[in-house]
């Protein structure tokens, strides 16, 4: 039964699957991508209805819908007309056929910030714009730019707020040698303070005063016992 | 009419919070028996009347009263029971409220469980607590009421916050105020001693089992918090180094480093001035993420209203309590008598190396998360300081840290012999690079993966050895005499150093995950590490307040389908929000991690797929930890002055 379902796709899908995703990402900057959704959802309403009314060939072979072709159905429902916006953080459809290049877009992409959300890298976002910096790192893979060259692009465009590895410049010195002058300050300290404990140990204790000297006498110790313990 | 009534208490908490303050303090001042005797009922009876408020809250959120703004907004007549309980703090107001019964409960354990401690330091310490109190009362009373109403009333809410409606989430906040919040009463202590000006081997005794408490606490909410991230947030993850999660790992490492120079404060009377300093530095750590995380200087999830008042009130609060207490010790921190002395290398030193590391990792941590703010503040410039940041800075500065756990233990009071303690680990440093040599072959590079798994696995055995050291010499009856003659807290203190241990190899392994993302076509299997998915059917279903699509994946081994898991996706209706759940199976002490995403017209479906070995160490290890800190906790030496039922009553009022 799933055969028959794989091959009516294949049938209305010709191209190559892998290659059929991706068609449909020019990942040409956001606005784009905002205009084209609707399309995407009415086209995928299109499908789901002419399911019922023009019968295809391979269809009529089966009498009710499996389990995976209701679900199929109804995840499209859900997915396409209730939350379109929900797309998923990096996607089959737009990773590259190289796994080598795809590493390298990979670890790139885990470094660029969403610039519309919390703290998230565009590798974790679901975001509309990450996506399309997502593809857009891989195109400029694609044409073979350096890894380097790829993360300046895009530094280049979207500023300092894009790296989550802040740049080294004047203005993050003091953010990155914290560490080290927290350490150092820390050890500074550390120094001192064992430097004022040894001093006071290699003083001599205080001769007594006259009072407790006295109070001594009175608890029946002498001055000589004291010193000789 | 509950509801006022709960408005009302909320208001007679605040006035009695106020004397708690006032009367002990001045009692204090004047020597006045009588009037610091005040402190113990006022704190007490302070608590019950938060927690009546607390509770009128609750119910509105229970009965579904749509009549309170804060019903409405985070609520709904569907909503399962226990998210209706566990709503109540999954908003700014509620939280805010569950801040002050915690505060308010450490105030009744201080009042209930301190009794032997001289009346001043007491009275001293239950002041600083009510003022503390009457300070978050007066924020939430002046500036987030979780009891205004609204009229007419609607019919429905408009539920919570899907990805808040988690069984972990009910139980993450509560963990993690504890806390935060538990630190307020080493903090008082700290101001409490200050001022009277006596500070000596007791007080460290008297705040040791309270900086206990609220680091286990702490450390269960964090893992807790993390492990929650890890399965709602659909792609494995479990800690982001977002500002928020700072905001609870900053009091952490603050309290962690306080936890072993209390220990010599105690052991040896030196460290003083650090280990007040380091007091007042948890709870001040614990105010500015309260701060961050309500002030909405920061958005995040965590971040559940925004209003410039509110942080502009915060930062009052905050100002006035850490201002204070860092002027109270610049003004006395002089005058303390210098402790016991100490060769540097001793037990003494390891744990002031050990106090030096975790605080640059503090630091570090502060700085990282307060920057992006401060340079824009002072510049205009936009930085992001994210994950590679502080992975980048902060190893380096943890693996040697690791490194010097097991030595530090080895080390004796007083002087130490290095030579002899490095000797003492032999077994260890064997296994360890034993260990690391096996997981090389095994799973392969990253090479900081192999150098973190043999320098975990040194941890646990390092750790676990002192013990068996101690143990050791004469007869194998004779032995077992021996360890089960060592003190609770012997046993602690390996036992937490093994779970950081495990939770640093858990670290680790995640460079050996395997992740595989792909379009997967019904019922053909893909490789995931060692093992082959699949999905075999994908059918919708109805929950209360959702409706989701769920896929039935069997986990195959060599052809044997050994487990299945259900991801599913969720739509809630009333916020019209999507989540994901996660499908995930454990498999020795990794895990199968799936979750799924768009379906496509040519049938398939999106899929993330994870293989990630050794992955349940990361929370097993924390667990272990605040195992070993609750055997100190239970330490006879260690429960005079507190109580081992001080754990119980603090998770009732959330009922």
């Amino acid at each position: 039964m799933n055969r028959v379902s794989t091959v009516e796709t294949g049938s209305r899908n010709p191209l190559p699957e892998g290659e059929g995703g991706r068609r449909r990402r020019p990942g040409e900057g956001h606005l784009t991508q905002r205009i084209s959704r609707p399309i995407v959802i009415t086209q995928a309403a299109e499908g789901h209805n002419g399911k019922g009314a023009t019968p295809h060939p391979t269809r009529l072979r089966r009498a009710t819908l499996s389990p995976w072709e209701r679900g199929r159905a109804l995840i499209l429902f859900i997915a396409l007309i209730f939350f379109p916006l929900a797309a998923h953080a990096v996607t089959p459809a737009e990773m590259l056929a190289d796994p080598a290049l795809e590493a390298r877009a990979r670890a790139i992409t885990t470094e660029l910030r969403c610039l519309v959300c919390q703290n998230q890298s565009i590798d974790d976002s679901d975001a509309s714009l990450a996506k399309d910096l997502r593809v857009l790192v891989r195109e400029k893979l694609k044409e073979g730019m350096s890894d380097a060259e790829v993360r300046e692009f895009i530094h280049s465009r979207y500023g300092d707020f894009v790296l989550l590895r802040p740049p080294m410049k004047p203005g993050t010195a003091l953010l990155w040698s914290a560490p080290l002058i927290a350490l150092l300050a820390g050890a500074a300290a550390v120094w001192m303070a064992a430097r004022r404990r040894a001093g006071l140990a290699a003083a001599p204790a205080k001769a007594l005063s006259e009072e407790e000297r006295a109070r001594l006498k009175a608890l029946g110790v002498s001055d000589q016992d004291r010193s000789e313990s | 009419m509950i509801v006022e009534t709960g408005h009302y208490a909320l208001v007679l908490a605040l006035a009695l919070a106020l004397a708690q303050f006032a009367i002990p303090f001045v009692g204090a001042r004047l020597n006045d028996a009588a009037l610091m005797r005040v402190a113990r009922p006022t704190a007490i009876t302070q608590f019950l009347f938060v927690a009546l408020s607390y509770g009128a809250l609750t119910y509105a959120h229970v009965v579904s009263d749509f009549s309170l703004v804060n019903v409405i907004e985070n609520s709904h007549s569907l909503k399962p029971f226990i998210y209706k309980i566990s709503g109540v703090w999954g908003n700014h107001e509620g939280s805010m409220l569950l801040w002050a019964l915690v505060l308010s409960l450490c105030g009744a354990l201080i009042a209930i469980f301190s009794t032997s401690m001289s009346d001043r330091l007491r009275a001293d310490a239950l002041a600083m607590q009510g003022l503390l109190g009457a300070a978050f009362l007066l924020f939430i009373l002046l500036t987030s009421n979780p009891f205004a109403r609204v009229a007419p009333a609607p019919w429905e809410g408009r539920d919570l916050n899907p990805i808040l409606q988690d069984p972990g989430l009910a139980i993450h906040p509560p963990l993690l105020y504890l806390g935060y919040v538990g630190f307020s009463i080493v903090f008082s202590f700290a101001a409490a001693a200050l001022i009277g000006g006596r500070i000596d081997a007791a007080w460290a005794r008297v705040i040791r089992p309270w900086t206990l408490f609220a680091w286990i606490a702490l450390t269960l909410g964090i893992a807790m918090g993390s492990y929650w991230a890890y399965y709602t947030l659909g792609w494995g993850g479990f800690w982001f180094w977002d500002p928020v999660e700072n905001a609870s790992l900053m009091p952490w490492i603050a309290g962690t480093a306080l936890l072993h120079s209390a220990a010599v404060m105690e052991k040896r009377e030196a460290l003083k001035v650090w280990t007040i300093f380091l007091s007042i530095l948890a709870f001040s750590l614990s105010l500015l993420g309260t701060f961050l995380v309500r002030s909405g200087v920061l958005t995040s999830v965590h971040a559940f209203a925004s209003d410039p008042d509110r942080g502009v009130f915060i930062l009052a609060i905050l100002v006035f309590f850490i201002g204070g207490a860092l002027a109270l010790f610049a003004l006395r921190a002089g005058a303390l008598p210098v402790g016991g002395l100490f060769a540097p290398i001793s037990r003494e030193g390891a744990l002031v190396l050990n106090n030096l590391l975790l605080s640059a990792c503090c630091a570090t941590v502060v700085v990282g998360t307060l920057y992006p703010l401060a340079l824009e503040a002072l510049t205009g410039e936009k930085i992001s300081v994210g994950a590679p940041f502080f992975n980048t800075v902060l190893i380096p500065i943890a693996l040697p840290l690791a490194l010097l756990m097991p030595i530090g233990q080895m080390l004796s009071w007083k002087r130490g012999d290095l030579l002899a303690a490095l000797q003492r680990l032999r077994a260890a440093f064997v296994v360890g690079v034993l260990g690391a040599a096996a997981f090389g072959a095994w799973y392969g590079t990253p090479f900081l993966s192999i150098a973190a798994a043999g320098i975990a696995i040194y941890l646990v055995v390092g750790g676990l050895s002192d013990l068996v050291l101690r143990a050791r010499g004469g007869s194998g009856r004779g032995s077992f005499k021996r360890l089960a003659g060592l003190p609770l807290s012997a046993f602690g203190t390996s036992i937490a150093h093994a779970g950081m241990g495990l939770t640093l190899l858990g670290l680790a392994a995640t460079g050996w995950g395997v992740e595989s993302i792909v379009a997967m076509k019904p019922l053909s299997f893909y490789d995931v590490g060692p093992y082959q998915i699949g999905i075999e059917s994908v059918s919708p279903r109805q929950g209360p307040n959702y409706s989701e699509v769920f896929a039935v994946m069997a986990v195959r081994k060599n052809g044997a389908t050994i487990a299945t898991i259900e991801p599913a996706k969720r739509f809630y209706q009333a916020r019209r929000m999507s989540r994901s759940e996660a499908g995930i199976v454990t498999l020795g002490l990794g895990q199968v991690y799936a979750a799924i995403g768009e379906s496509h017209e040519d049938g398939t479906i999106d899929a993330r797929l994870y293989w990630k070995p050794l992955v349940t160490l990361i929370w097993i290890g924390a667990l272990v930890m605040a195992f070993g800190g609750a055997l100190s906790l239970a330490d006879r030496r260690l429960r005079i002055g507190v109580a081992r039922r001080a754990a119980a009553p603090a998770l009732e009022p959330a009922e």
